[in-house]
Formats: C-alpha cells, structure tokens, sequence
C-alpha cells in the first residue's frame, strides 16, 4: 500500500481552482521532488496532504489515515506527517532544545527525560549540538532550517514534506541543509520536497513531479524527467530555470 | 416643575451638542498648532530643548484632565484674565491635546524606514528635499489613524468640562435630569449623540485610510 | 485676588492627600482586576466563529469607546435605579470603570493574538498539536509579550481617570480636593497640589510595570 495517495483531488481558493483534479502516489523509502512554477499548486498540495488546507474534491490518504474523510483526527495525522516550511517558523520565546521538545511531550506524551534526549539526539543529527540552548535569533537562517527540520524529526514521522526549505535561504547556507536531507535520505525517510534546487532533485531524489498550472504534467524517474522532459511546459520550465 | 421627557427635550440636547463641538473644533486645531510646535521642540537636535518638551509631554500625560481643567479654571484669573468656563476649558483641553498629539506625530515621524532616508540621499536629495518629498508625507500617512483616534478623545474630552460648569452636550443632560427626573433616558440619549459623533469620525477615518493607502 | 501663593495650607491636609491616594490605588486595582477580567472574556467572544457571540461582543466594545466615561459613570450611577438598581458612589465608581476599561482590554488584548502570525501557529499544528496545546505554549507567551506595554499604558489611564469618579461623590484622591478646598478656600493651590500628586502615582505604575516586563519577557543570560 502507497504512503500517500491521492486521487482527483480538488482545491479552490474561492472561485479560483489551484488543484484541478491531482492523483499521484508515494511510496515507501521515495524521495519525490515536486517542481512548478509559482502558482502552479506545488505549496497547496503539500498543505493538503497535512490537512493545513480542506480539499474540495478527490481523497487523500496518508499512512493509512483518510485525510478527507469526515471527522478525521487531523491532530494525529499531523503527528506522522512531519513539515517544514520556507520561513523555518521556529517559535521565538523557546531557545532550540524547547522548540524541539514541545510536541512530543505534549503530543506523544514523552517525558521531560525523554523528550530531551530525543531532543538532543535530534539536534546533533543536524549538525547543531552545540547550539541547543541558544535562541532563533541568535541563530543564522541555515542553522534555524536545520532546528525546524530537527522538531520535525523529534515526532518520528514516517513522511516528511519540505516546502521549499531553501528559498529564503542565502546561498551558501543552502548547502548544510541540502546535506541534512541527503543524510535523511539515505536512512530511508520518505521524504516528499517543492523544491527550486533542480541538481538536489536530479541527484538525489527518485522521481520528479511537475505541476503546472494546477495539474501534474509530469510524474516520472528523477534523472530521465528531467534530462529527456517530455512535454514542452517542462521543457521551458527547465530552460527558464537552469538558463 | 417635573415634565416629562419629550422629543423637544431631545433637541435641546443636540442644541447643546454645538457646544461639544466647537469646543472640541477648538481644543484640535489650539492642540494641533501646539502639538507641532511640541513635537518639533521634541525632535531638534538640541538636547535641553528636548528635555523642555519631554517635561512638558510627561507632565500633561502624567495628570488627569480634569486637574488640569480645575488648575486653568481657578489658576488663570489669578494672571488677571477674567476666565469663564469656555475659556478654562478651551484652553486645559488644548493643552492635553498638544502634549499627545506631539508624541503621536513624533512617533509617526520616527516609525518611517531608516532605509527611506538612504533612498533619497542615494537619489541625489538634500536633506530638506528628502524631508519634505520622502519622509513628511510617509509621516503624516502612518499618523492619521493614531491622529483621528485621538480626536475622538478630544470630543469624549469635553464632557469633562460640564464640571466646571461649561453647558454643552453632558451639563445640558445633568440640567435636563434636573427638569425632567428622568436620568436614564436623557443620559442615553446623550450617550447616542456622542456614539453618533465619535463613531462617524472613526469611520470617516477608515475611509480616508484606505484612500490614502497606509502601507502598514 | 491671592497673589500670596498659600500651599502650605493646603499641605497641613498631608493626611488627606495620602488618604486620597490609598482609596484610588484601591479603586484603580480593584478595576484592573475586574476591567481585565472582562477584557479577556470579551476579547475571547470578539474572536469566535459565531456571529451571535461575535457581534455583542463588537458592539459593547464600540459603545463604551465611543461615549465618554463620565455619561457612562452617570448612566450608571443615576440611572439604573430608575431601573431598580441603587448602587453607592464607590461601588457605581468600580463597576463603571471596570466596564469602561474592559472594552479598551478587550480590543488590546484582541490585537495582541492577531498579530500573532499565522505562520506561527501552523508551525504548531503540522506538529501535530491541538490547537489549544498551540494557543497555550506557542501563542499565549508570545501575545502577552505583545500586549504588555498597551495594556500598562491603559492601566496608567485608567488610574488618572479614577479622578473623573469625584463627580459622583466617590472616595479617591480627587475628591478630597474638594474637602480641602472647602476648608482652606485655596482653590488653585489645593487642585494644582492635588493633580501633581498624581504625577508620583504615574511614575510609580510606570516603574513597576516596567520592572515587572523586565522580569518577565525579557531574556537574560542566566540559564
């Protein structure tokens, strides 16, 4: 059974359909990379998956939950799924060890012991140790990405969503997160990326989607979607991007 | 002696609302005059004038209006002017208004972006141009909420000066209770002459605000 | 008239004055409770999803802001007994000020958990909590940060217009001007005296608001 499926999903904002009847799957252990132009639906299917936007039409289904369904617990699903998201939204008054901390006391009911533990393990996984009581401000935006991906982790999800984690990013910190997701990769997180980091997605995702204009023209093998695109929106897509 | 209240009582409230608002009229343009002047004082480069406006500012919002009102009432005769309630309450309210209307526009003329000022200077302007061109009207746009809310101060202001004997709109209905023995009403009916009065002003404000597109 | 500034007789009144300023700390505490109190509950149904709850709750908050305190105090004070309800001056005092200051709380308070970014709090939610674990330790600190200075400033108000209850009669530190004034017959000098006093109590507010902001929400390299 796919980790998530979706099936002729549906999503207007008002009178202005964003998602025009999307389906696709993610399986286990996938690393898919959704790439698009602005406005092309790519963010709002993330934040559909992760119940942060209803949905119109269609079904979603996410490690066994139907994320459509009537009365769904959204609070659990959003439990297993874990997201990150372009302006990192650490919580400011919290120094790094809390913002990690906080869900899973609160949510899987660790113990403070526990949660620091995991909290710490979680922090040094990314590389920022020696940072765990100092505050987001004090923090660079790489490092603050890092922390957001590190209290995403600390719920032990089984799919995480990356909504452009590097955009906001001056360039060359984008690299110590791209190594993070690399390093996640290879445990076999399943990991489901909106990325604008076109090499990342050739090397090191499985499969690329392409959204344009709130449909997915393109579902297929990393490497071969994006060096033989099929239909011409991708072909310009990529000439646009990689100029 | 008792009548009751009737709808001729009611206009002899709204007569009595001119009052409110001229004095209110008054106490705004006096305070606004004064408040420039304040607020200028306030942000020279001159340190002990600074200090002269900052005393001043502390010390009209560090005491209630009412003080004031009775220290005018009963303090300006004693400079040899012959003072009626009108003039006591002109000038106390006046006065108040200066001190936070000089802390609004203060306020308003410091909230501009730093990197507002760089962009002119990059452009080649005098400082009197970037002034006059780039940061007054950012200024006065980001004062306008703040400067017509404080207005609506001012109106509620004047009731204060029914207590020392000034007829407008809030003694009218203390006399006409007197007449009429019937408070609630007459006290309602000027809480709605008010209502009337600071929430148009409010909505006014809105209005000019979006016209005026206050970026913020 | 009195070229001869005479405030020493007004001083000999030391023990009034200090009375006077007792009864409207009183007074000013007793409704920043109450005020607050409302406030919250106010600001809480200003923010719900029903129109029912929403709507009285917008509107009292525009009353009150936009009539002034001295017709509301009188409202309350000569009018309700009209309506049956005769209340004394200090107890019409304390429950016109806590109404009127509810309405200002209310709107303070509502402002502060806008401006909470929603960012924030779906930060909290795509962890997984609910919202009230999201309102309680993502949002709550960070509005009340928020709120803070506002709200302290409309405390120090709302202590400068406990003067306005002298109108009715009621015990707070305007009033014994009155007393005062009636014996020394020094009007200028008891009302100047008297409205400088206030001057002490402003400051003090100010200072303790301020000292209680900097043990709250300001960071310190303890930890």
């Amino acid at each position: 059974m796919s980790l998530v499926k979706l099936e002729n999903v549906v999503k207007r904002f008002g009178t202005l359909e964003v998602l025009k009847g999307i389906s696709m799957t993610v399986e286990k252990r996938e690393i898919v990379a959704v790439i698009g132009r602005s406005g092309s639906g790519k963010s709002t299917l993330l934040r559909c998956i992760n119940a942060l936007e209803p949905v119109q039409g269609g079904s979603i289904v996410v490690d066994g939950i139907e994320v459509t369904a009537e009365g769904a617990d959204h609070n659990q699903l959003r439990a297993r799924v874990g997201m990150v998201f372009q302006s990192y939204n650490l919580f400011p008054h919290l120094n790094v060890e809390r913002n990690v901390k906080l869900a899973p006391k609160l949510v899987r009911r660790l113990s403070d012991a526990q949660a620091g533990e995991l909290a710490r393990q979680m922090v040094a996984k990314v590389g920022l140790a020696d940072k765990l009581l100092a505050y987001p401000d004090e923090l660079s935006g790489g490092q603050q990405q890092r922390v957001a991906i590190a209290r995403s982790l600390a719920m032990q999800p089984t799919i995480m969503l990356f909504d452009e984690i590097t955009s906001a990013l001056d360039p060359e910190l984008v690299g110590e997160v791209l190594k993070v997701l690399e390093g996640l990769a290879g445990e076999g997180m399943t990991m489901m990326l909106v990325t604008h980091e076109m090499n990342f997605a050739k090397n090191v995702a499985d499969r690329v989607i392409f959204m344009h204009e709130g449909r997915i023209h393109e579902d297929g093998p990393a490497r071969e979607t994006l060096l033989s695109p099929k239909t011409a929106e991708l072909r310009s897509f990529l000439a646009a991007v990689l100029h | 002696m008792i009548r009751e209240f009737a709808l001729a009582d009611v206009g002899f409230l709204i007569l009595a609302t001119r009052w409110t608002l001229l004095l209110a009229l008054t106490a705004a343009i006096g305070g606004g005059i004064l408040g420039l002047i304040v607020a200028v004082v306030r942000v020279v480069p001159a340190r002990p004038l600074n200090w002269l406006a900052i005393g001043y500012i502390n010390l009209i919002q560090g005491t209630p209006l009412l003080g004031q009102l009775f220290v005018f009432f009963f303090g300006l005769p004693l400079l040899g002017l012959s003072v009626d309630a009108w003039t006591a309450a002109a000038t106390a309210l006046s006065i108040y208004a200066s001190a936070f209307f000089a802390e609004i526009w203060r306020g308003s003329l410091q909230s501009v972006p730093q990197r507002q000022w760089e962009a002119g200077a990059s452009l080649g302007l005098t400082y009197g141009q970037r002034f006059r061109y780039v940061i007054i009207p950012q200024a006065i746009r980001i004062s306008i909420p703040p400067t017509v809310g404080f207005l609506v101060q001012v109106v509620k202001n004047t009731s204060l000066a029914a207590l020392i004997g000034f007829v407008e709109l809030t003694r009218a209905s203390q006399i006409m209770t007197a007449a009429t023995f019937a408070p609630l009403q007459v006290y309602l009916v000027a809480a709605a002459i008010y209502f009337v009065i600071c929430f148009g002003l409010s909505q006014v404000s809105r209005v000019v605000e979006g016209r005026i597109h206050v970026s913020r | 008239m009195e070229y001869n500034f005479r405030f020493a007789a007004v001083l000999r009144y030391w023990d009034e004055i200090v009375e006077g300023v007792v009864l409207t700390l009183q007074l000013s505490a007793t409704t920043m409770v109450i005020g607050l109190a409302i406030g919250l509950g106010v600001a809480a149904l200003s923010t719900s999803s029903y129109r029912w709850l929403r709507l009285p709750a917008r509107s009292y908050v525009e009353l009150i802001r936009n009539t002034p305190l001295l017709v509301q105090l009188f409202i309350v004070f000569f009018g309700l007994p009209s309506l049956g309800l005769r209340l004394n001056a200090n107890d019409a005092a304390m429950i016109a000020l806590s109404i009127n200051l509810g309405a200002y709380g209310a709107e303070i308070i509502r402002a502060g958990i806008e401006s909470i970014r929603r960012s924030q709090i779906e930060a909290g939610r795509a962890l997984g909590l609910t919202a009230l674990q999201t309102f309680r330790h993502v949002v709550l600190f960070q509005a009340l940060k928020a709120i803070y200075p506002a709200l302290a400033s409309q405390f120090v108000l709302l202590m400068l217009a406990t003067s306005i209850v002298s109108a009715i009669g009621a015990s707070e530190l305007f009033h014994q001007a009155a007393f005062i004034e009636s014996r020394t017959f020094r009007s200028f000098e008891t009302y100047t005296l008297i409205t400088i006093s206030y001057l002490g109590l402003t400051l003090g507010f100010r200072l303790l608001f301020s000292a209680i902001y900097w043990l709250v929400f300001v960071r310190r390299p303890a930890r």
